[in-house]
């Protein structure tokens, strides 16, 4: 059993804090690190893999400090997010290269490249590689050693469906065997299909945790604000303020528009339509406005 | 203290570059000149000592430990590909005296092994100036690969700061102003010369060989350290 804890980690690089006093722990199975680009994910896996002093906090890995500490690497694989890789080897020198680090030999090297199916492309330099080739290949020399903590960084970004697929069922069987796999992805979707744990981070600061149906439900069940323009705002404003899914309109005369916050989000999208109707009503706009991940996330930072 | 498998990255990032290009080119210049010199002139010792130690010793092989040593760690640290070896559990000092060992030896080989044939051709180790030359081509190699190693470790203006350090203090300062040799690579390892090859008159140096080996030896010793150090704790946060 291999767990990363992360005990009261702040980060700050001068004025701008982009860790905020984050505690969790990741523990074997499956975990999603979700938030929208710039939360600091990609801060606190640095810090989780060693490659990062925390400004304050620890990172520990089954309680040994991640941080100067080269020793951990022979529990810990990384996947960064970044492209540089020693471009002129072929894939097979690049991770033979990164198993005879760990000590290891080609028979190695030769069964990772073999689970990321690369094996047909590996006697190719990595500077010919696409998004996706370069991702297995990064797969395959952080699994050389098959460590029992896995960390990726954005593993997803750049790869083709059917990669992607493939690169799930893997990280799916690895957390199946008990090794601990973390993934940071600003992609709700891929997040949910993959990680039966996650940890939500917005703005450095830890948001929300728990499994996915949690998370979804904080995320669907929070008010949702509408943008209305109708042939008689007045008229369709009184009727839906009389239902209780709506919590609050505004009547926005510059725009000419009505500003609904609904908090039964399921009721409100069959309300609206059927009192339009009912009250002869012509919807002109109706257009949701804060549907963007940032604002999803940023209510689940308030709640 | 030495790992094969960074030493086979180092190299082949090294050779494999462009900027390699210059490695070749330097020492192929030196010798285009010598020949052309000797062909002009025929052999003349005050010549061959002028050329090789002005052009040689002063101007290549600086350049030449710049390239070799901040491109032995630089550019991995520039484009993040370091991270693949410092997720394994090598101790830091060991990449560091391996990249060092991989920076030094190209140094010697594109620039003490051009010295000595480049004085041969000159004058044919009259007055043992080519030996000479050689050996403190061999000596400031050691010197400057862990000085540009560390610049490597330490900036990623490396090849700039290098080579300014490199063309203004030691080719420029170094031979004009006196002050400024005591503190000069280049004028440690030509003490060094001085006595290993009795170089006579032509092969002198304004340091003497006591502080001129001792300053090799802390230079080169405190460089490599503190590199190793910087590795230590070197962030490799994302690309913002």
């Amino acid at each position: 059993m291999t767990s990363l804890t992360i005990d009261h980690v702040s980060r700050w690089f001068g004025n701008v804090v982009a860790v905020n006093d984050i505690t969790m722990t990741i523990s074997p199975g499956v975990t999603g690190l979700l938030g929208p680009n710039g939360a600091g994910k990609s801060t606190l896996i640095s810090m989780m893999g060693g490659f990062l002093a925390p400004s304050t906090g620890s990172v520990t890995l089954d309680g040994h400090p991640t941080w100067r500490n080269e020793t951990i690497y022979k529990h810990l694989g990384i996947v960064p997010e970044r492209e540089g890789m020693y471009d002129f080897l072929t894939g097979r020198e690049f991770v033979v290269a990164n198993a005879e680090l760990h000590g290891l030999g080609k028979k190695a090297a030769q069964r990772a490249l073999a689970t990321v199916e690369m094996e047909y492309a590996q006697d190719r330099k990595i500077s010919t590689y696409s998004k996706g080739m370069r991702q297995r290949v990064k797969m395959a020399s952080a699994l050389v050693h098959e460590p029992s903590v896995l960390l990726l960084d954005e593993p997803f970004n750049g790869m083709d469906p059917r990669q992607r697929m493939q690169l799930m069922e893997l990280l799916r069987t690895m957390g199946d065997d008990g090794r601990t796999v973390l993934f940071s992805s600003h992609i709700l979707e891929e997040v949910e299909q993959l990680a039966s744990h996650i940890e939500v981070i917005v703005a450095g600061r830890h948001a929300a945790s728990g499994d996915f149906r949690k998370i979804r439900r904080l995320m669907t069940d929070r008010p949702h604000r509408y943008l209305v323009r109708s042939s008689d705002d007045r008229t369709l404003a009184a009727a839906l303020i009389a239902d209780p899914s709506t919590a609050g309109i505004e009547v926005d005369l510059d725009e000419g528009a009505l500003r609904i916050q609904a908090v039964d989000f399921g009721r409100f999208t069959t309300l609206l339509p059927r009192i339009a109707r009912e009250h002869d009503i012509r919807l002109l706009t109706v257009s949701p406005s804060d549907e963007s991940l940032e604002s999803v996330f940023s209510y689940l930072v308030a709640a | 203290m030495y790992d094969p498998t960074v030493a086979r990255l180092t190299y082949r990032a090294l050779l494999g570059r462009r900027r390699a290009l210059i490695l070749f080119a330097l020492p192929l210049l030196l010798i285009v000149i010598s020949v052309a010199v000797r062909a002009l002139s025929g052999a003349d010792d005050q010549v061959a000592s002028d050329l090789l130690g002005g052009f040689a010793l002063a101007t290549m092989v600086p350049i030449i430990g710049v390239i070799a040593g901040t491109g032995a760690i630089g550019p991995e640290i520039d484009d993040g590909s370091v991270l693949y070896l410092l997720s394994k559990p090598v101790k830091r000092p060991t990449i560091i005296v391996t990249k060092l060992t991989v920076a030094i030896a190209v140094t010697m080989a594109f620039s003490a092994l051009p010295t000595f044939i480049a004085g041969m051709i000159l004058n044919g180790n009259g007055q043992q100036i080519a030996v000479a030359y050689t050996i403190a081509a061999l000596v400031s190699s050691i010197a400057y690969a862990a000085i540009f190693l560390l610049l490597g470790t330490v900036t990623r203006h490396a090849v700039v700061f290098g080579l300014v350090y490199a063309l203004v203090w030691e080719a420029l300062f170094g031979s004009l102003v006196s002050g400024a040799r005591t503190l000069s690579v280049q004028q440690w390892s030509l003490a060094v010369a001085h006595k290993a090859a009795d170089g006579g008159d032509l092969v002198t140096s304004d340091v003497g060989l006591p502080a001129a080996v001792i300053l090799l030896i802390v230079v080169t010793a405190g460089a490599t350290w503190y590199a190793g150090q910087k590795l230590r704790t070197l962030t490799l946060a994302g690309d913002e």
